[in-house]
Formats: structure tokens, sequence, C-alpha cells
């Protein structure tokens, strides 16, 4: 049967053709000498802000620690999803277990690139498709504070995670879909800075999308649904949808999302709770500024009713 | 009388039948919570004028409320069913659910006991009892749909 034959040769070429793209499409893509270029010196004094805003803290700071501790970057959070369980490294200034080794370009290609010093993929539970839209300037700044955090020795347990997402190199296609360092809402010229301000935060360093927008099933944001809320992506429950939508905060004021920030109490005096306890904690140490800068671009992005299925009501 | 006395053991028994939920009884506590807390609120922001008296009154009806807290009563087992964002993790780990809400009786008791003289001891205060409304959200409720 020469057909059969020929139709093996074929599928040998494509399927080799296919692995050889595949190898060559998911390969670790550095940042470029121009993006290196405008890091600049650093300063730790702008980095605390971008630090806080960041929440570096709530998942590489020991699990469950108050206060000062919060600065001992030591990892060893457990987040468990349906990928498997991801547990935050050590980021302490540790230069054999955290990363006291690392310039600020290896930081400059964790943060908007996803690669590891030694050029591997880094999981996006890392939240790079971010920290991806984030200025240059910006991350050589949080490098410098980080300089001044202590290192704390002892290194996190590794991840552990189910067949095939355990494979890295599968990240570089997840990338060539999500990673993209342009912004998810567009505003129109003469849009007041404070939403562009509220803009940068939310989208870029303090990660809000992260948690507060669905997923697609290959683990990617729904830009159709930003920020509409979202089954929990790890633990149980749900996050909320912070858009004007039904189900949303569009009752609230910005006088009210900028006192949720700062005192974790809601306008009906519920207080914040689950995850968002450490990110409220983050957010009540920037600027009121940045606060006002957050509520101004919520009240400003196209609202979306909620983007998890209602709770089922047990019988009574 | 013999009537009055049925009618009243009747009350009685749709009262209790009305009480006998914890959840709706532990959410009930928890609404009233709020709402003194907001009262409060608007003193610390400077949204109201601080009166010693008026804001004490108001701490002794918040550790009120922290002391009608009975976790064995309010959250027994086979309540961490049905309409209720009470996590799982209560049932879990009872003891360091209770220690949490001694923790927040404890920084209302010391609120009352020093009965702030001025809006400044007051916010130092309200901080403290403040923190533990999300320390103990964090871990023992989920939020739900």
């Amino acid at each position: 049967m020469p057909w059969l034959k020929k139709l093996v040769g074929a599928l040998v070429i494509l399927g080799g053709v296919g692995a050889v793209a595949g190898w060559v499409l998911s390969a670790p893509v550095r940042l470029d000498s121009e993006t290196l270029a405008k890091l600049g010196p650093g300063d730790p004094a702008r980095g605390k802000r971008i630090f806080y805003a960041g929440g570096c803290t709530s998942c590489h700071a020991k699990p469950g620690s108050q206060g000062d501790a919060r600065l001992q970057l030591v990892g060893g959070l457990e987040l468990k999803t349906p990928f498997g369980t991801f547990v935050p490294p050590n980021i302490s200034q540790d230069p054999k277990d955290g990363i006291g080794a690392w310039s600020t370009e290896d930081l400059a290609n964790a943060m908007l690139k996803g690669i590891s010093p030694s050029g591997e993929h880094l999981y996006p539970a890392f939240p790079y498709a971010s920290y991806a839209r984030m200025k240059p300037a910006d991350i050589a700044d949080l490098y410098a504070f980080l300089k001044t955090l202590p290192a704390v020795a002892g290194k996190a347990p590794a991840n552990s995670l189910r067949f095939p997402f355990n494979i890295r190199r599968g990240i570089g296609l997840w990338k060539l879909l999500y990673l993209s360092d342009q912004p998810v809402v567009p505003f129109p010229d003469g849009t007041p800075d404070p939403v562009m301000a509220g803009r940068y935060l939310v989208e870029g360093p303090g990660h809000c999308g992260e948690c507060h927008t669905p997923r697609d099933f290959a683990g990617g944001t729904k830009k159709n649904a930003w920020l509409a809320g979202a089954v929990a992506a790890e633990g149980s429950g749900v996050v909320s949808n912070i858009t004007s939508g039904k189900g949303g905060i569009g009752d609230w004021s910005e006088a009210d999302i900028v006192n949720y920030l700062e005192t974790g109490f809601t306008p009906a005096f519920d207080s914040v709770g689950g995850a968002m306890v450490d990110v409220q904690r983050n957010m009540a140490e920037l600027a009121p500024e940045d606060r006002a800068a957050i509520a101004a671009y919520l009240k400003a992005i196209p609202p979306h009713p909620n983007g998890y299925p209602p709770r089922k009501k047990p019988a009574s | 009388m013999r009537k009055l006395v049925i009618a009243i053991s009747m009350l009685a028994l749709a009262a209790s039948a009305a009480f006998a939920d914890p959840i709706l009884d532990r959410q009930a506590l928890m609404k009233e919570r709020g709402k003194i807390v907001g009262g409060i609120s608007k003193v610390v922001k400077d949204e109201e004028p601080f009166d010693a008296a008026a804001v004490l009154t108001q701490l002794q009806a918040l550790q009120a409320n922290a002391e009608k807290f009975d976790a064995d009563a309010l959250f027994p087992s086979g309540s961490d069913t049905g309409d209720t964002t009470a996590a799982p993790k209560i049932w879990e780990d009872m003891a360091g659910f209770k220690a949490v809400e001694d923790k927040y009786l404890a920084d209302i008791k010391a609120a009352t006991a020093a009965a702030p003289a001025d809006v400044d001891t007051l916010k130092t205060q309200f901080g403290a009892i403040a923190s533990n409304c999300g320390t103990c959200h964090q871990t023992y409720r989920v939020k739900k749909g």
C-alpha cells in the first residue's frame, strides 16, 4: 500500500516540522539591549512604592508572618491550583537560597520576560504577564529596594505540578499567546492623568487582573471579561467583580474604593477577606494619590457582569 | 389564664425557633458589628466630631457584641454547610479561630478600659481593633458568588 507509506512519511515529516517549530517558538527570549538601557541606576525609596504596589510579600513572605517578618522573603506559601501546587521561592538577599546574586538585568528578565538567570522559563504563577507592562526604571528601583531587605537562608520546596504543566519549555508557547507589554484597556487621548496612572498600577505592578479576571482553558486571562471577578485560581471561593457591571462595585464611589484600599472596610462595613487581606495591607502602604488613581481607573473601565457562576443556594 | 400560658409558650417557641439557626444568628451578630464599626469609623475619619462619651458608648456596644460571640454556640459542627460563607478552616482549627476572636475582644476591652479622651487615641485603638477583622476573614471566611 504505497499511499499508506506516503501518508506515514508525510505525518513523520509534519510531526518533525511541528516539533522543530514548537522548540524554536518556545525558546526563552530575553530583554533586548534597548530595554536594558532604560533600567537606570535605581532608587530604593521609589522602589519601596513598587514593592508594595507589586505585593511581593503576599506570596514570598513566610506564610502567616506578621509585621516586619513580612520583609523576610523566604517563600514557601503553597498555591494549590488545577495545574498543581506552586510554591513561591526565596527571593531574599541570600546569595545561595535567594536572589542576592542576581543583577538588575536578571530581575528585569524575570519580571518582564518570565526568564530566570539560567535562561529557563518561569511559571506565570509569578505574575509576569502583568509585570511585563512595567517600566524598566521601576524594576531598577525595586531592585534597589530589595537590596535593603534581609538575606534569609533556606530554600522553599519545589513546585509540584501535573503533566504536561511540569514541562517548563511549554511555557514558551503560553507566552506567545499571553505575554505582552501592551495595556489591556485602551483610553483616548485626553483621559485624566489619575486614570492613566491607575491603569499602570492595576494592570502592571498591582497585577489585579491575575485574580480578578477569569481565565480561559489555557490559563490566560480573558481580556473581554477584564476584572469581572473569577472563581479563585487557588484555594476556594470566588474573587470579586471590581468593574461597575452587575454584581460588581458600580455603587461604590471613588472615595469608597480609596477607603477600602486604605482601611479594608467596604461601604457597608464588611471587611476585606481572603487573599485580599494581604493585598489591602500592601495598598495601605501606598501614597493617597496612588489609591485615588486605582479608584479612578476602576471607575473608568468597561463594566462586565460577574465572571463567575452564581452561588447555588441550598434548598431549604 | 391557661390560654395566656399557652400563648406565651407558643410565642417563646416561635422566638426560639427563629433564633435556632446558628447561621442566621452569627450573620445577625456580624451585621450588628459592622454597623457599630461604621459608626466609630465616622469619628476616626473626621466625618463626625469626637465626643468622648458617645465614643465610649459605641465602644461598649462593640464589646457587648463581641462578648455575645460564642463560637461553640454559633459555629456548632454541621453548620459549615448551607447558606454560609464560613470557611471549613473554622472547624479544622477551632482553637485558632477562637484565639483570633479572643484577641479581638481583648483589643476592644483595652479601648473601653482606657476610654479614649481624644481622636488620636481613638485612631490608634480603632486601628488595633479593626486589624482583627481582616486577620479573621483572611483565613476563616470564603467569599462565594
